[in-house]
């Protein structure tokens, strides 16, 4: 910026204020920019989708419902399902990761910036593809149809046979679009950790967000990619006469399912382990000690990145796999729980001994705690594949992952926004308004997902637009549907805190919470160039050796 | 704004890290592998499944000319960039130029197999099993040989226009790791549909 | 027990055939296992709420600083790992005796292929083919009678689901499953495709009848017979036979024999039509053939668009397919 800059007259500023700035966002490749354009992205994304589970949730609040029909049902739970793993939480994750992971590595921007930009972009059209298919899914000459195969898009209901038009085409589509963009940011985010430290800062010395997201990153690259392969080859089917999945020819339906799982598991992985990573970060800052155990949580994590690769066909438990592949899934999906169980315990720990902090992200830190803990139990009672013999494609599933990714995930979430909005606007959120917004969506997550085991246990099939009355199922559907609406008000809640608290909160000041990671070494919002001058760093909580020189962790780490 | 007391005065200069270009490349192959590996298990899988139609011992004939064209053409792009390191410019220029002509060649081969195939045994990719594995398969790493071929022109472009001096050998070395990645992928898949298949 | 807290046909708390009282055993183990893990963290969790939050007048008081313990970390690593171990020795033990037992000589076959969205059952040895409503023989834990079904697909992917009888298992085409029960009580147990198969998924629901040994015999006498031929129902048999029914449906005995659609032949003995989505009454019946989308919007029966006349007369016809 030029300090002889001419004096520019404030009428004609103000015309093109808003233009230079949507160019500015447009263009943007900083990382902290392109950061809250992932997870503005995603939570208008999480609106979308919100909307659609409460489609859902009306229809299903009796039996024989006539809400919407059998062909809209099955829209919206493909629609709520895709939309809300690959844009909502793969984005707002992403968008964290780009925010925080050059921060707290002292660098200044990420490895490869305008792949950065790139990789959002690609994501964002990703999802206009997706919902374009309201429009254009039955080519532009009708109404069109958004895709109804469910997010998992078995074959062969997605041959041209059992779905004509191009519904299905726009799933494939949009993910492979997202998908490669997907791909884009986990190979940025692995050169910008490994490349891009500040001096002092050994691996064995980044802050444990650094490192989730590096193994985070790892399984993208070898975990979207065979849902990619298998996208195309879908696609070769349905257009160049191709015979993978085509059963006629000898092609296999399982083949689908081995390969979607493939990816399918690992990509739950790559959703919790970011939630970890924020747990790894707030729960010790809210407990006044730091992480208990870190060289076992990055053992631990790195441990479940490479077993959560051998548990896919627990997916495939009622697909008639012989008993000894079904004994093999079984024993690696329960071993799966041992690195788990080790972080819940380390969190624990890490409480253990504190001095607890009930400030908002740490309420949503200790509901995460407690639901990630029943989420990993009711998958070890999946793991036994006989009792997943009963329960899988039930509710007791449904209940299951959104235990995990609500109860889990979201819970993580939420703590991350509270934690970090101050670091990003330079505002506090309002405490008032996020113990709100905790208690009812508590309350509301609660109501909808403890009840949602017992239809499944009683019976009750996933994917189906309505049910017999007479299965005793009624009284719990409504419920559940319940407990969505206060969710969604819960939401509603969260969504105005975000937007008054940009113009209300209290300033935050570089360091509201007195933690111990880089960011809160800076301006808050930061500047564009993050550091004055590159840090350097002689332990894991270099803020916590700047505050109490007597006492640094460089002594004992 | 906070600056941390350096307790070793020199460790920013003693710091050293890998290289951005190579660990995103690295990345770029590992993902690019996971891709070519779904692919090799689906041609695997469905070995011996087709319903109908030519077999692979049938019709296929091992494409030995072609395959030392392509894995001959990884040594000269390595020799390239060494020239370059050397910044030796004109040797460079010359055995990245071979790199390129081995390439096309190889193209040109699997252009020639296709049509074989194609017209004098009527295999498609919608015949049968082996006919789709096949061309997906083989297909695939075409495709990422004609993307590696028009990088590898762009370069000698920068060449011809004299811009690739010895400061770029290092970028030069993290596409020869790309071009090498596809010299690799084509033994898996030389070996998996020519040795194995048959 | 559970059972009864939540009255539902379909619980799988209250199993009626071995294979589903194997599951519940081995869910009940599970559970048992489960519920302690859960109590004993959730304890932990929540007294560590309680016994360590800031106290008023300690807030700036920072706590020791602890970095980890290698004996602590051992422990809640070792202890997992024997829980898994015993998890999975219990659950090795079930997955074995349930996919592996041998079928014994005595024990009924049936193939079961599953449609978009209609379930065909056939009895291979006895001659038998019907569609949607299953009828066994109870199995009388002494001396067992099973029931060993083949699992096949027409089109998509389906999955057969009777919770009270035994676990699911998916019906997926060009790869043929087996899955056997051997129900020790009689009467009518429900369930559903559990797998979704298109628009129609959730009304492709199962209607199994366990019946005893003479009631079975007679069910499958009946169903050997060809179709009943009443003189009163030709005219209503020669507009079925001279429009598309016979195109798709088959009414053995009669020029009827096509395998899209379900088998008619004994459609009368059947308590529900379209898979379950109607009661078998002749006012459903005609509905169905004039109508199919107001039952069951978007399923493969076309409206058939017949004059009242005829209409009336095939669902006369229809009538006498007992």
């Amino acid at each position: 910026m030029s300090t002889n800059a001419m004096t520019i007259p404030a009428g004609n500023i103000e015309g093109r204020v808003w233009v230079d700035t949507l160019h500015q966002w447009l263009t943007t490749v900083d990382h902290k920019r392109l950061g809250l354009l992932y997870i503005a992205y995603s939570l208008l994304f999480l609106l979308v989708a919100g909307v659609e589970a409460l489609v859902i949730r009306v229809q299903l609040m009796h039996s024989h419902n006539n809400f919407v029909s059998p062909q809209v049902f099955n829209r919206m739970f493909t629609m709520h399902g895709t939309t809300m793993i690959f844009f909502v939480i793969m984005p707002v994750l992403f968008g964290f990761g780009n925010y925080l992971v050059p921060l707290m590595i002292g660098a200044r921007d990420m490895a490869f910036p305008r792949l950065n930009a790139f990789s959002f972009w690609l994501t964002a059209l990703g999802g206009l593809l997706l919902y374009f298919s309201f429009l254009g899914g039955s080519g532009l000459y009708g109404a069109g149809n958004a895709p109804d195969v469910g997010w998992w898009a078995y074959a062969p209901l997605t041959a041209r046979a059992f779905s004509p038009g191009h519904s299905s085409d726009y799933w494939t589509l949009a993910l492979l679009v997202s998908g490669f963009g997907s791909i884009a940011t986990g190979i940025n985010i692995i050169a910008t950790v490994l490349c891009m430290r500040c001096p002092g800062m050994e691996l064995s010395r980044m802050p444990l967000l650094a490192w989730l997201y590096l193994v985070m990153s790892g399984l993208v690259l070898i975990t979207i990619t065979p849902l990619s392969a298998a996208q195309i080859m879908l696609l070769i089917d349905r257009y160049l006469g191709g015979h993978f999945f085509d059963a006629q020819a000898g092609g296999s339906a399982v083949l689908w399912m081995h390969f979607f799982w493939i990816f399918g598991h690992p990509e739950v992985y790559i959703l919790i382990i970011p939630a970890f990573a924020f747990m790894s970060e707030i729960v010790p800052v809210f407990s006044r000690k730091p992480i208990f155990g870190y060289p076992v949580m990055v053992a631990a994590t790195v441990a479940i990145g490479f077993v959560s690769m051998s548990v896919w066909a627990h997916h495939m438990f009622t697909v008639g796999m012989s008993s000894k592949s079904n004994s093999f899934f079984t024993i690696t999906s329960m071993v799966i729980a041992v690195p788990t169980g080790i972080k819940i315990f380390n969190w624990l720990g890490t409480m253990w001994g504190g001095r607890i902090q009930f400030k908002t992200p740490m309420l949503f830190s200790i509901g995460f705690l407690f639901q990630f803990l029943i989420a990993g139990l009711t998958g070890i009672m999946q793991a036994t594949a006989p009792f997943d013999w009963q329960l899988s494609l039930s509710y007791f599933v449904v209940a299951h992952f959104h235990y995990v990714i609500v109860g889990g995930i979201m819970f993580a979430l939420f703590a991350a926004f509270y934690y970090w909005y101050p670091k990003m606007t330079g505002r506090m959120l309002s405490e008032a308004l996020g113990k709100w917004h905790f208690w009812l969506f508590l309350v509301g997550f609660h109501l909808t997902f403890d009840v949602m085991h017992i239809p499944g246990l009683l019976g009750m099939p996933r994917r189906i637009y309505t049910y017999e009355p007479g299965r005793g199922w009624d009284t719990l559907n409504l419920l559940i549907t319940i407990g969505a609406f206060l969710q969604g008000i819960a939401i509603l809640v969260f969504v105005a805190n975000l937007f008054l608290s940009y113009f209300k909160g209290e300033k935050a000041g570089n360091d509201p919470w007195d933690a111990w990671t880089l960011e809160w070494a800076v301006g808050s919002p930061p500047p564009g160039y993050n550091f004055a001058s590159i840090p350097v760093v002689a332990s894991r909580r270099p803020l916590w050796d700047e505050k109490h020189p007597e006492d640094p962790d460089s002594r004992y780490e | 704004m906070s600056v941390m007391t350096t307790p070793f005065p020199d460790a920013a200069s003693a710091w050293k890290l890998p290289s951005r270009g190579k660990v995103a490349m690295a990345g770029l192959i590992i993902a690019e592998s996971a891709i070519f590996t779904i692919f090799v298990v689906a041609y695997l899988f469905y070995l011996g499944k087709s319903i109908t139609g030519p077999t692979p011992r049938e019709v296929l004939e091992t494409p030995v000319f072609y395959t030392i064209c392509l894995l001959s053409s990884s040594l000269t792009i390595h020799f390239a960039t060494k020239a370059l390191e050397g910044n030796r410019g004109r040797l460079f220029l010359g055995l990245w130029l071979l790199t390129i002509v081995l390439g096309s060649l190889f193209l040109y081969g699997t252009g020639q197999e296709w049509r074989r195939l194609i017209y004098q045994h009527g295999l498609t990719i919608s015949t049968n099993l082996f006919g789709t594995t096949y061309y997906s398969l083989v297909g695939l790493h075409a495709f990422h040989v004609t993307a590696g071929l028009l990088m590898l022109l762009s370069v000698a472009m920068f060449s011809l226009a004299g811009r690739m001096g010895t400061e770029q050998y290092k970028r030069a070395e993290v596409l020869s790791m790309y071009w090498h990645f596809v010299d690799a992928v084509w033994v898996v898949v030389f070996t998996v549909v020519y040795v194995l298949g048959r | 027990m559970v059972g009864q807290a939540f009255s539902s046909p379909t619980n799988i708390f209250a199993p009626m055939s071995t294979p589903a009282h194997s599951i519940l055993d081995l869910s009940l183990f599970v559970l048992a296992i489960t519920a302690t893990i859960f109590i004993v963290v959730s304890g932990l969790l929540l007294y560590a709420v309680v016994k360590f939050r800031t106290r008023a007048g300690a807030e700036d008081r920072e706590p020791a600083q602890v970095y980890g313990s290698t004996q602590i970390e051992t422990a809640w690593t070792i202890i997992p790992i024997l829980i898994v171990v015993v998890l999975f020795l219990a659950t090795a033990r079930v997955i074995h005796a349930l996919q592996d037992a041998p079928e014994p000589p005595n024990a009924l076959d049936v193939i079961a292929i599953g449609h978009q969205y209609w379930w065909e059952f056939r009895y291979p040895k006895l001659g038998i083919v019907t569609a949607n409503e299953l009828h066994i023989p109870v199995s009388d834990p002494a001396r067992p009678m099973p029931t060993f079904l083949q699992l096949l697909s027409a089109d998509t992917d389906h999955s057969f689901w009777v919770p009270e009888l035994a676990g699911k298992t998916d019906l997926i085409p060009n790869h043929p499953n087996r899955l056997w029960m051997d129900p020790q009580r009689t009467g009518v147990f429900l369930g559903q495709c559990a797998q979704y198969c298109g628009v129609q998924h959730a009304k492709m629901l199962l209607r199994v009848s366990v019946d005893s040994p003479d009631v079975f015999a007679s069910w499958v006498h009946d169903q050997q017979q060809p179709s009943f031929s009443d003189a009163r129902a030709a005219a209503g048999q020669r507009v079925f036979e001279q429009t598309a029914c016979i195109n798709c449906h088959t009414v053995a005995g009669t020029s009827a024999n096509g395998r899209f659609g379900p088998d008619l032949t004994h459609l009368l003995s059947r308590a529900t039509i379209a898979s379950g989505a109607a009661q078998n009454t002749p006012e459903n019946l005609r509905l169905w053939i004039q109508e199919p989308d107001s039952i069951k919007p978007a399923s493969l029966m076309p409206a058939m668009k017949l004059s009242d006349t005829d209409l009336d007369a095939v669902v006369s016809y229809m009538e006498t397919l007992r």
